[in-house]
């Protein structure tokens, strides 16, 4: 009986130092995640490292590991989450939004976070003198923009005017330190600046004092450090990653893309179509030195309407981005869950459609080539820039898809700064072909492409006043969008922006390029998604396996 | 003429016979777009495969070649007569006119080639058919690439102007131009040979330089700089050999070219 209890015993402690060792193994699991470098390329210098006056993809990429916001917008899902505050109202009349902080954060440097320093990067941001892109689109009207400090963990901000999506904006806002005297090198995000070698590479390691836990408790991020190579070549960017020497593409060529996923299918992610675009449009400037003729055709939105009928867009996606793009149908990719109209759909391709609504503005079709009532011949030539490879074949495509109307195309490639002084200074050319990298989801990003008065206004920019009626309701309707805070309100007037777009087509959308990315099988947590970053948004979950990485 | 000379002649002969018979050979034509088979292997319809947007690239091989050939050659013309203007006139008056000329070349030679080419191909009209941008292509480099040639005719022409002969020539009377194209000119015909076939080779690599940077010859007409940009990327060469068709025949005919030159250089 006691040698049966002592086995039993035995038996059991035995059991109760497997289920120890077992809770000890994964109680570290997490831990054994824990550390490694994380390294991909940065394609070009980054020209500041200050958050507020950030511009370019680079300083984009360093900004979103280092600064801490108020409110993030998730990459994946799309809706906002909140961060350094925990949440957040905003007034009836859209003009200021409360926000209530996380207490106990504190900045990399271990100065303590409060609303005294949402206050001062507010200031900062909105100090004209200062230039920041990311506090012009806090600009809702004429006045100044004032912070209400209600205690140290509640701050209100007043606009002078209402601003439509007003709490997304914040997605970009990394809040600074008031009282640091490392000044923009105090962060609250997980990352800090380490060192740069400016040319070579940027190195970022874990914010000691981050504030952010994960669901075990485990303090964020797991990464060590973050290795930013600068490397512009993209042959050597892959060369390099296929080499194991990088862990992240965060924007792939669908060539590359291709010739990756034959030799690794594993590394290569497609999320599908992003919210970027190309498309192409037509001179309507009325100064422009082109024959009134052809600036007749231009302005006929049927002429317009039928270059976009005759274009095929399948072909497009299918042979230039092997079919790792998506007809385009306006404005607004269908990434792009809310605010795309899904009313509408891309235009097909119909020649005889195309064809027979040309025949209604006068053209005819003589020995195959393309007449107007004039008896002039349809000739133009389409401008785009020299190097992009995408862009270049689907210009001999839409070249050979008109030709079969009797339309002559003459493409036309162009260094890209010969390009820009064409088509916003000069306007001397008569289509162009580009793209747009939207990185924005509210149609607010877009206010300066669809007012007559804007710079971007590609096809006819800068107008003193609207020169057709449509024009005048698209910049009414994109107004009213703007002014109301009403989500409801905002969505019917940007969907009947879109619906005039398509009727109108001042601009030929053609394809939304796939969000195309490679991870390497040493990373851990990795979840590409279609908004910029689309690899490392979630970067403070990543992890890296060295051993993994040895081995490939 | 040694072996490696007159096999020389034969690939620069078969070269031009080839393009020439495009027409015949691949009656396809280059810009069709056979838009089910984009970047196509070789197969018995399309020897070389297709492009990224479904064309024959053998099509596209015969009538670029065609272009460079024929092209080249005449730019390299425009460039030579240039230079004996300019270096042969300077060389043969001398004093003043030849340290003017030798420093406008020298101002000339020292311009950055490849931004003037991109400032002035952005500065022509755009409406223009692809033939005719491909014959402005070959006009510029030929009106830009004669100051290296003439940099050396005028030292040959200054030379000749202080020989015996001319010399004995002025003695005798005969001044002017009549001394230019009697004398001086004959005698500079080996130097005038020498940079028409340096140049060629020259200009061919100036336009797919250009190609390569997607400035040169309009789509959808080909050229060897147009098709060089194919390899663009290329990270191995095992996976798409027929690719380097036109890298190879770039090579073939430049080394051709070089032999040939050569034989004229001996001759100069």
């Amino acid at each position: 009986m006691n040698m049966i209890t002592t086995g039993r015993r035995a038996y059991l402690r035995l059991l109760f130092c497997f289920a120890l060792v077992c809770f000890a193994l994964t109680s570290t699991a997490a831990f054994s995640q824990s550390g490694g470098e994380l390294r991909f390329c940065l394609r070009s210098e980054p020209k500041t490292f200050d958050p507020l006056l950030v511009d370019d993809d680079s300083s984009l990429s360093i900004r979103y590991l280092t600064g801490g916001v108020l409110v993030r917008a998730n990459r994946k899902t799309q809706d906002l989450e909140p961060e350094l505050a925990e949440s957040w109202k905003v007034s009836k009349d859209g003009k200021q939004i409360t926000f209530k902080l996380r207490r106990g954060v504190t900045f990399s440097d271990g100065s303590p976070f409060s609303s005294e320093d949402v206050a001062f990067t507010m200031q900062r941001l909105m100090d004209p003198a200062l230039h920041s892109s990311t506090g012009d689109a806090f600009r809702s009207g004429s006045g100044a923009v004032s912070t209400k400090i209600i205690a140290p963990d509640q701050i209100a901000i007043i606009f002078p005017a209402p601003l439509a999506g007003l709490e997304r904006l914040f997605d970009q806002v990394a809040i600074m330190s008031a009282h640091s005297p490392k000044k923009e090198a105090a962060v609250l995000g997980p990352f800090l600046v380490a060192e740069y070698k400016a040319g070579s590479s940027v190195l970022l390691r874990r914010n000691p004092n981050y504030w952010k836990k994960d669901s075990q408790g485990h303090r964020l991020p797991y990464l060590d450090s973050i290795r930013l190579d600068i490397q512009s070549n993209r042959d050597v960017e892959m060369l390099r990653f296929k080499r194991g020497e990088l862990d992240l593409i965060n924007v792939l060529d669908s060539d590359y893309f291709d010739r990756l996923a034959a030799s690794s299918p594993g590394l290569a992610h497609d999320a599908g179509a992003s919210l970027d675009s190309d498309f192409m449009w037509f001179n309507l400037v009325a100064s422009a030195p082109i024959p009134e003729y052809k600036r007749a055709w231009f302005r006929s939105a049927n002429f317009r309407r039928a270059i976009s009928q005759a274009i095929n867009r399948d072909d497009l996606s299918r042979v230039v981005f092997n079919s790792h793009a998506q007809p385009a149908v306006g404005p607004v990719s269908p990434a792009n869950k809310f605010w795309f109209n899904s009313k509408l759909k891309a235009e097909s391709y119909r020649p005889d459609a195309a064809l027979k609504r040309l025949q209604t503005d006068g053209f005819h079709l003589q020995n195959g080539a393309l007449f107007d009532k004039g008896g002039n011949a349809v000739e133009f030539s389409i401008v785009t820039n020299a190097g992009n490879k995408p862009r270049e074949r689907m210009a001999v495509m839409v070249q050979e898809d008109l030709g079969k109307l009797g339309i002559k195309v003459n493409v036309v490639t162009l260094d890209f700064p010969s390009l820009i002084e064409r088509i916003s200074q000069k306007f001397n050319y008569e289509a162009a072909m580009l793209g747009f990298r939207n990185v924005d989801l509210d149609p607010n990003g877009q206010m300066n492409i669809w007012l007559s008065s804007a710079e971007d206004h590609a096809w006819n920019p800068q107008q003193k006043s609207p020169e057709t009626a449509w024009e005048a309701e698209i910049d009414r309707l994109m107004r009213a969008q703007a002014s109301t805070a009403d989500p409801k309100k905002r969505k019917e007037n940007f969907d009947r922006v879109q619906e005039m777009v398509a009727e109108q087509t001042p601009f030929i959308y053609l394809v939304n390029q796939n969000a195309l990315s490679a991870v390497s099988s040493a990373v851990g947590g990795a979840n590409p998604g279609i908004l910029s970053p689309q690899t490392f948004w979630n970067a403070e979950r990543l992890t890296v396996n060295a051993s993994t990485r040895a081995s490939r | 003429m040694n072996a490696a000379r007159k096999l020389a002649s034969v690939v620069v002969v078969a070269a031009c016979a080839v393009s020439l018979g495009a027409n015949w050979l691949a009656p396809t034509g280059y810009a069709k777009q056979f838009r089910e088979v984009p970047n196509a292997p070789p197969s018995h319809q399309h020897p070389l495969g297709t492009d990224e947007v479904g064309r024959d690239r053998f099509a596209r091989v015969l009538y670029g070649t065609r272009i460079s050939l024929l092209l080249a050659p005449a730019a390299a013309l425009v460039s030579t007569v240039l230079a004996a203007l300019v270096g042969g006139l300077a060389g043969y008056l001398g004093g003043i006119w030849l340290r003017l000329a030798r420093g406008f070349t020298d101002l000339f030679l020292s311009l950055p080639w490849l931004f003037l080419l991109i400032t002035v191909r952005a500065l022509l009209p755009l409406n223009v058919s692809p033939l005719v941008s491909v014959l402005i292509t070959f006009l510029i480099l030929g009106l830009l690439g004669w100051a290296a040639s003439a940099r050396v005719l005028s030292t040959s022409a200054d030379a000749l102007r202080n020989s015996d002969f001319v010399l004995q020539a002025r003695a005798s009377g005969l001044h002017g131009p009549r001394l230019f194209l009697v004398h001086v000119l004959p005698n500079l015909k080996p130097v005038l040979y020498a940079q028409f076939w340096i140049s060629i080779p020259v200009f061919i690599l100036s336009e797919a330089n250009l190609g390569i940077l997607g400035l040169g010859v309009a789509e959808p007409l080909p050229s060897w700089g147009s098709l060089l940009r194919e390899l663009e990327g290329l990270i191995s060469f095992r996976e798409e050999p027929w690719r380097l068709v036109p890298l190879l025949l770039l090579i073939v005919v430049l080394t051709s070219f070089q032999l040939l030159l050569s034989n004229e250089e001996v001759t100069a």
